[in-house]
């Protein structure tokens, strides 16, 4: 299969602290890519870096062979990469429904002049955003919520929602931070579940866990992050049992 | 005379009183991330007290020397616009401080206009003179005059300014303050009393606010209900240009924009043909404060804040 | 009461038609109740909830704080002064002018907004606030070498705006009953209003409202979500000013005059009250606000009155007392009622409740441990 994204000797400094040393990996069309490693070793710092919230110190991130470095973020998600926040970032005081629709925003059209004249273009735009919200809320198993704020839904439900929005941006990538931290083992099944069926539908996943069985259970492929670096990468099995990976947690914390 | 000798003079004697107040809105950003909008009212309400001090003193004794009756002034001022900073964060900004960020901007406005509507009811529409009692000597340098009242504001500014700069670098107080602009979360860890260090810091500032509004009204010769605005309005570009947040920044931006003030008024004629003339002097604080924004927003001296995901 | 507020939301039409009668008749019934210096108030109240209808686009849709409004404002009026008056000998008809000023007015904004938006919003007050000052200098001393402006003194014998032959300065007889001046206004105005509002809910309720809150709530994450946050944030900043200019160009129709003075920075505080006073981002509060602050103060003339009566001179001037009081109920509003008289549900919580961000924080402090 090809490579979907393409991230090679991506480098990233804070001042003096190298968070992210020359790292290259490459997710494949349609797999899920688990990306672990201790607290601090850069993994949101990599997201943040293909996102284009964070400038790049050196390095390229291409999307089915687009380079993304220096683009906006909206580009990003233009170009088909869609992502979650660690520490969630809903639109606290919007409804669940209203975070999807704005979601929309990258594939629909109607501006100033449509929204203002109401135009039937407009209004069925406006339904077929809607109905599309509601679909994708059905998806993660938010039925019913839609018109709860979202500050307000319970935290796997927010884990829930933040994913709904990122789908709703039509992505070919989906990239997660953490998305099953804080849930119960009743709920990370089912979030598994979902993530098995978003690959069925033709999604590449990159996921960012701590939970390593559930890593384990689920990714094709895994990549290993410590201070910054890429020290392991290939199949969980393989990498699980790296003296490299087994030294990182083992010096860091137990996972 | 020699124009830009004497523009230069004249935009440093401007520009350490601006230095002066910029560096109550650095200090007060530095650590709440507010823009203390009421800040230049409180420089407003110094020079109003000085002068009702300064007009009592002289009439019930005439024959003071002019420096000490308004050094007496000042004495007054200070204090009085300490108790104010005191209070105004303490009722207004304190609530606020784990609000949206909008509200406790909007509150300073709120403040801003108490103030001086306050001060209308209080000291009138009118100008407010100031007595001349100070020392009117004038001296050559560079074939420019400089008065001695010039001299007298730039050394009280530099004073006052070492002492800040020995206040926040050497003593416990202006560690906790420091800790506190760093992080308020892990000042509070190590034992530091934030809400007090936030007090100390309103506090400080108004004093130093005291000092320039009594300097820019006797450098003016008049004071009133409506010019802390405009003074607290450049100030803030001062503090913005060096670098908001850093307090050798106030101080540089400051000196830097009364001359480029001075410079501007002094030769905007030449530069547009005689289209413009030199009572746009007040839109250069503003070019400066949007060209600064838009080209270097850390300001000449800050750090470049990085936008956290 | 409340019953028969139910009846009527039970019958929608008969509502809509209860109150169209009512706002058809307000002029009447105000004139002939407190007298016809008060219609020129209510003339005023539209003006004014058509600036804050503006500045709510953007404050309140998208919490870009502008300090600098009335400068928009301004260019409307001076737009419309300069094609309508013997100041340049041009005389064009109100509906040619109006667009131009509310063109202008919003390509300020963009001019002004391009290099700021990128800003932080405190710095955006400021930068907003600057921008002000700089129109009103320019405004007071454009008058030489050449005569632009006509500097303080300002512009005169503004032509009023005339609707089929007739101008709306001159009252008019219609089936025997002569309809004053002001009631003309009224009518013009509120049929603006009435305009701005529709589109100011249409725009809400769609694509880019919606792009309006989430950058609000949270501007990384509607980035990251796929909103140019620049070109929402300049679309919210031009439509602002672009209302500005239309209430511009009506207010110097109306007033026959404009000079500096009237656009004074405390006119843009004024409307930024109005809006927190009445509910940011919910439009019956907005103009509840505007009504609010534009009625009271009048209001408080008759103290001005009563104290002559009562004391034989005024000691508390009540146009002094106006911006005090206004301070003062800024502060209140934000630390007891940060959401407003009326705030829309969904402001309300995000005011109150400070703990949405709180609780988040939190959580993450909880999942990095675990
Ligand atoms: N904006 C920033 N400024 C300065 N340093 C940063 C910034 N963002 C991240 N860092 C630093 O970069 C390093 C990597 O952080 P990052 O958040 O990417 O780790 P992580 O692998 O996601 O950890 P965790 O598992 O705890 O989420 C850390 O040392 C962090 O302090
Ligand atoms: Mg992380």
């Amino acid at each position: 299969m090809a490579d979907l994204l393409q991230v090679q000797g991506v480098t990233k400094r804070f001042g003096g602290l190298i968070a992210l040393e020359d790292v290259s990996l490459s997710v494949r069309d349609g797999e899920i890519y688990g990306l672990i490693g201790p607290n601090g070793a850069g993994k949101t710092t990599l997201f943040n870096c293909m996102t284009g919230l964070y400038d790049l110190t050196g390095g390229e991130v291409r999307l089915g062979g687009v380079l993304l470095n220096g683009l906006k973020p909206h580009r990003i998600v233009e170009a088909g990469f869609a992502r979650t926040f660690q520490n969630i970032r809903l639109f606290a005081n919007m409804t669940a429904l209203e975070n999807v629709m704005v979601g929309r925003h990258v594939r629909t059209r109607i501006g100033l002049v449509g929204a203002i004249l109401r135009t039937p273009r407009a209004r069925a735009e406006e339904a077929a955003i809607r109905d599309r919200a509601v679909a994708l809320l059905d998806h993660v198993g938010l039925r019913g919520k839609a018109r709860t704020l979202a500050g307000h839904l319970s935290y796997g439900d927010q884990r829930r929602l933040e994913i709904a929005r990122a789908l709703a941006t039509e992505p070919r990538l989906l990239a997660l931070d953490e998305p099953v931290a804080g849930m119960n083992p009743t709920e990370r099944r089912q979030m598994a579940d979902l993530f098995q069926r978003l690959r069925a539908d033709g999604l590449t996943l990159l996921l960012i866990e701590h939970d390593v069985k559930l890593v384990m259970g689920l990714c094709d492929r895994v990549a290993v992050l410590d201070y910054g670096r890429k020290i392991a990468e290939g199949e969980p099995a393989r990498v699980r049992a790296d003296p490299a990976v087994i030294a990182a947690y083992l010096g860091g914390e137990a996972a | 005379m020699d124009i830009l000798t004497q523009q230069l003079i004249n935009g440093l004697v401007l520009g350490s009183i601006y230095a002066l107040v910029a560096l109550g809105y650095t200090m007060v950003y530095g650590i709440l991330e507010l823009i203390n909008f009421a800040h230049g009212e409180v420089t407003m309400i110094g020079a109003m007290v000085a002068l009702t001090v300064i007009g009592l003193l002289l009439g019930m004794a005439p024959e003071l020397p002019g420096l000490m009756v308004v050094f007496s002034g000042l004495l007054v001022a200070i204090p009085a616009c300490m108790a104010l900073a005191f209070a105004i964060e303490k009722v207004a900004y304190r609530p606020l401080r784990r609000a949206p960020r909008l509200a406790p901007l909007i509150t300073a406005i709120g403040v801003s206009i108490i103030l001086q509507n306050v001060a209308m009811l209080v000291w009138g529409r009118q100008y407010v003179a100031f007595p001349a009692i100070l020392p009117q000597g004038q001296y050559e340098v560079f074939g420019a005059h400089i008065t001695d009242l010039q001299l007298v504001i730039v050394a009280l500014s530099l004073t006052t300014m070492a002492g800040l700069w020995l206040l926040v670098e050497r003593t416990r107080l202006g560690r906790a303050m420091r800790a506190t602009a760093q992080s308020k979360e892990v000042a509070a860890l190590m034992g530091v009393n934030v809400d007090r260090v936030i007090s100390a810091t309103f506090v400080i500032g108004a004093a130093i606010a005291a000092i320039a509004g009594v300097m820019v009204s006797a450098y003016y010769g008049l004071a009133h209900y409506h010019m802390g605005f405009l003074l607290g309005l450049k100030a803030f570009a001062a503090a913005v240009l060096g670098g908001i947040g850093n307090i050798a920044g106030a101080m540089l931006g400051g000196l830097l924009l009364g001359i480029i003030e001075a410079l501007g008024a002094g030769y905007i004629g030449d530069l547009t043909g005689g289209f413009l003339g030199s009572h746009y002097q007040d839109v250069f604080a503003f070019f400066v404060l949007i060209l600064v924004l838009v080209f270097r927003p850390s300001g000449l001296l800050g750090e470049r804040v990085a936008n956290r995901a | 009461m409340r019953t028969a507020l139910d009846a009527l939301r039970a019958r929608p039409r008969l509502a809509f038609a209860l109150l169209a009668a009512l706002l058809v008749a307000l002029p009447f019934l105000v004139g002939a109740g407190l007298g016809n210096s008060w219609v020129r108030v209510l003339d005023f109240v539209l003006l004014y909830i058509l600036l804050a209808l503006g500045l709510n686009i953007v404050v309140g849709y998208a919490g870009l704080l502008d300090l600098g409004f009335i400068a928009f404002y301004a260019i409307g009026a001076y737009v419309y002064a300069l094609l309508a008056s013997p100041h340049f000998g041009l005389h064009l008809p109100f509906w040619a002018i109006l667009p131009i000023s509310m063109a202008l007015a919003g390509l300020f904004g963009v001019l002004l907004g391009t290099p700021t938006l990128r800003l932080r919003g405190d710095y955006l007050a400021i930068v907003t606030l600057g921008f002000h000052e700089i129109i009103r200098i320019f405004l007071n001393n454009l008058n030489a070498p050449y005569n632009l402006t006509n500097g303080p003194q300002g512009i005169n014998l503004i032509d009023p705006i005339t609707i089929g032959g007739h101008a709306l300065s001159r009252p008019l007889e219609l089936f025997g009953v002569t309809v004053p001046s002001t009631y003309l206004y009224y009518y013009v105005f509120l049929a603006f209003t009435l305009l701005v509002m529709a589109v100011a809910i249409r725009l809400q309720d769609s694509r880019l409202g919606r792009a309006w809150a989430a950058l609000r709530e949270d501007e990384v994450a509607a980035a990251a979500m796929g909103i140019n946050t620049r070109n929402v944030k300049l679309l919210a900043f031009a439509m602002g000013a672009t209302f500005a200019g239309l209430a511009g160009g009506l207010f110097a129709s109306f007033q026959g005059f404009v000079s500096p003075e009237s656009f004074s920075l405390w006119e843009s505080f004024l409307v930024l009250c109005m809006i927190v006073l009445g509910g940011m981002g919910h439009i019956p509060g907005v103009i509840l606000g505007a009504a609010l602050l534009t009625v009271i103060p009048e209001a408080l003339r008759y103290l001005g009155d009563l104290q002559r009566a009562t004391l034989g001179h005024v000691v508390l001037d009540p146009a002094d007392l106006r911006m005090l009081l206004f301070g003062i109920a800024l502060v209140i509003m934000m630390i007891y009622r940060p959401a407003g008289l009326i705030p829309s549900r969904q402001r309300k919580r995000e005011l109150t409740a400070r703990d949405g961000v709180a609780e988040q924080e939190q959580a993450s402090l909880y999942d990095a441990k675990a």
